[in-house]
């Protein structure tokens, strides 16, 4: 059953498909690399259905020009600003875990998450 | 306003300040700035506690000068400084038990690293405890998150770097549902604070509109959590992560970063979206199944498992359960019952894998279950350590655990038969496969071992005299796990008084 906003919520429907694709990127994939991409598509879905909610059509967005200062004129900052907290977040998270994917790669030269479990059973440490 | 309010915010300020010192300082001085901070941030909020249990009620705190449906709020109650509380004194103990280890383990030049870090988990323990914002509790959420993945691999081999990234695969998951949740509610309601929040979802609720969506946001907030605590399905992470980190983070991996989470879902159970509302979307009931499933799958694994370090993170699993099983049972003394197993588990692991970690030493270094045998003979207070945790895990009457599993059958009985049966009979179950494994142990570390055979492999001995740090911090364990244990109805009081003034 397609509701009568089905057409205009495009963009949430995009966000949605995308954080499937990026959720489902990271938790499936054996190469560690292609799991970051997946975990950067879930999180940009997210600022996208983020940008996408607090989008008013025929506004501007939220920085004073001109002196006009009426509430009509600006779109809702607040997802603005909850977009640029997560952008921070996972930029941490993201930079994090190329740093252990580097040092893993250093030590078994595959990016391979299962080869590494298998070879580490079989150090047996 | 009495200046005793202000503890929350001074709390996690001076945590998140004493990390940020830390940097510059070389390793000692930032272990004493850590443990000043750490009992400093206990006692007060052991004032706090006696404040709010003299006062009743709970109050908010505004954050920089905005009123409540823009600014920033903390909000603080005797539940909430009691955590704050426990949390803190296990903190401590895991760090000081672990120190010797530490050392040896973790090369010298990375003992200010690892200071940072644990400052950093308190002070986004402290609030995810405290904060009344989601989005603010979103953030905290991950840098929880990264300051555990630190800890675990502080320690630098092959396995705990592969255990890192497998928790921060399955946490980033977790905190990807989450923040979805979160967005979605604030879709919804327009607010993001949560006393906000819950006044709109009753108004959204009342109309009949927005149900599926409703129904979305709530399963996935609560998957997500979910997934981070590691219940059941998704424990894969777990073992490596606790088995083969340092002790200290082990112990404060399994005790305190897993209930952090717990309590958010908690605060989001009740403070954001209303309990009813909550067992009326149906999602208690998959808690309820999952939790079950942990209780009996993680002790199974922990009966199969021959590394004892292993097989005390199994035994989070199932301890896990126990906790969600409670919040599956949909009732207020489930809940209570929930929250007084996160401070006796809590309180009870921590004792177990700082106890652990001194049989294993004794054994010359070995982790293997038949290497144990009299290792308590070898290391008398780490046997008595393990044999206490033991007991209170199964659930033996004077310990935290018999107090909390006596609190899950009373409240299950109170649910109705539909609940009670499955609850009571996977609680025997349960019971029963954790008397196998930790008894068990317990027999073989009190079991003479062979003169020759000490001699041939190489095991040590060492007095009580020797070590009277891990002594002491093993003795505040017991006694700890024994006021909880012997004194849990003013504790359970103050526990009811505080989950009723939290919503």
């Amino acid at each position: 059953m397609i509701g009568t906003n089905f057409v205009a919520n495009y963009g949430e429907e995009i966000a949605m498909i995308l954080f499937g694709i990026g959720f489902a990127n990271l938790l499936l994939q054996k190469n560690l690399i292609k799991k970051i991409i997946g975990l950067n598509i879930m999180d940009t879905a997210v600022y996208l259905f983020l940008a996408e909610k607090g989008y008013i059509s025929g506004r501007a967005a939220p920085i004073v020009v001109n002196g006009v200062q009426s509430v009509e004129a600006y779109i809702n900052p607040i997802p603005s600003g909850l977009v640029l907290t997560g952008i921070v977040v996972s930029v941490s998270v993201s930079a994090l875990m190329l740093s252990l994917t580097v040092r893993l790669y250093k030590r078994y030269h595959t990016l391979d998450l299962d080869e590494i479990s298998s070879r580490l059973k079989k150090e047996g440490l | 306003m009495e200046f005793v309010q202000n503890v929350p915010f001074f709390s996690i300020m001076i945590s998140m300040f004493s990390g940020i010192i830390s940097s510059v300082l070389p390793g000692k001085a930032a272990r004493r700035l850590n443990t000043a901070a750490v009992s400093l941030i206990g006692l007060m909020s052991a004032w706090l506690l006696a404040y709010m249990v003299r006062v009743g009620g709970s109050y908010t705190f505004m954050m920089g000068h905005f009123p409540a449906p823009w600014g920033n709020e903390i909000r603080a109650g005797a539940l909430e400084a009691a955590m704050a509380l426990v949390f803190c004194i296990i903190m401590l103990l895991s760090l000081l038990g672990g120190r010797k280890k530490l050392v040896e383990e973790v090369e010298l030049s990375k003992h200010n690293i690892y200071y940072i870090l644990t400052d950093l988990m308190l002070s986004s323990l402290l609030a995810l405890i405290y904060t009344n914002d989601l989005f603010t509790a979103y953030v905290f959420v991950e840098i929880n998150t990264i300051s555990a993945c630190g800890l675990i691999m502080i320690r630098q081999n092959g396995r705990t770097i592969e255990a890192a990234v497998r928790y921060m695969i399955m946490s980033l998951l977790g905190s990807g549902l989450l923040l979805m949740g979160i967005c979605m509610l604030y879709d919804l309601t327009g607010h993001l604070l949560m006393s906000n929040i819950k006044e709109s979802v009753q108004h959204i609720v009342a109309t009949g509109t927005y149900r599926i969506p409703m129904m979305i946001t709530i399963g996935l907030m609560t998957v997500g959590l979910a997934i981070k605590s590691a219940l059941f399905p998704f424990h894969s992470w777990l073992p490596d992560a606790y088995g083969y980190s340092t002790v200290s983070s082990a112990a404060i991996l399994s005790s305190l970063v897993s209930k952090g989470y717990i309590f958010l879902l908690l605060k989001i159970f009740y403070r954001v979206i209303g309990f009813p509302v909550i067992r009326g979307s149906g999602i208690v009931n998959v808690l309820f199944v999952f939790g079950l499933m942990g209780m009996i799958f993680g002790s199974v694994s922990a009966i199969m498992e021959k590394d004892v370090r292993r097989m005390i993170a199994f035994s989070s699993v199932a301890q896990i359960g126990y906790i969600y099983m409670g919040f599956g049972l949909g009732t207020t003394p489930g809940v209570v019952a929930s929250i007084f197993h996160i401070l006796a588990h809590a309180s009870t692991k921590s004792l177990l894998f700082i106890s652990a970690i001194g049989l294993t030493d004794v054994s010359n270094g070995s982790r293997s279950f038949f290497d144990l045998t009299g290792a308590a003979y070898r290391n008398k207070i780490a046997g008595v350590g393990f044999t206490v945790g033991s007991l209170s895990m199964v659930g033996i009457p004077m310990f935290a655990g018999f107090v909390s599993k006596l609190l899950f059958a009373e409240a299950a009985v109170q649910t109705g038969p539909r609940r009670m049966l499955p609850a009571m009979v996977v609680l025997a179950v349960s019971t029963v496969l954790n008397a196998i494994y930790f008894l068990k142990t317990v027999l073989r570390i009190y079991t003479p071992e062979k003169r020759s055979v000490i001699e041939a492999k190489g095991f040590s001995s060492i007095t009580v005299g020797k070590q009277k740090l891990y002594t002491a911090t093993i003795v505040l364990f017991v006694i700890l796990n024994l006021v909880l244990g012997m004194f849990s109805e003013p504790i359970i009081r103050i526990l009811q008084t505080g989950l009723a003034n939290f919503a």
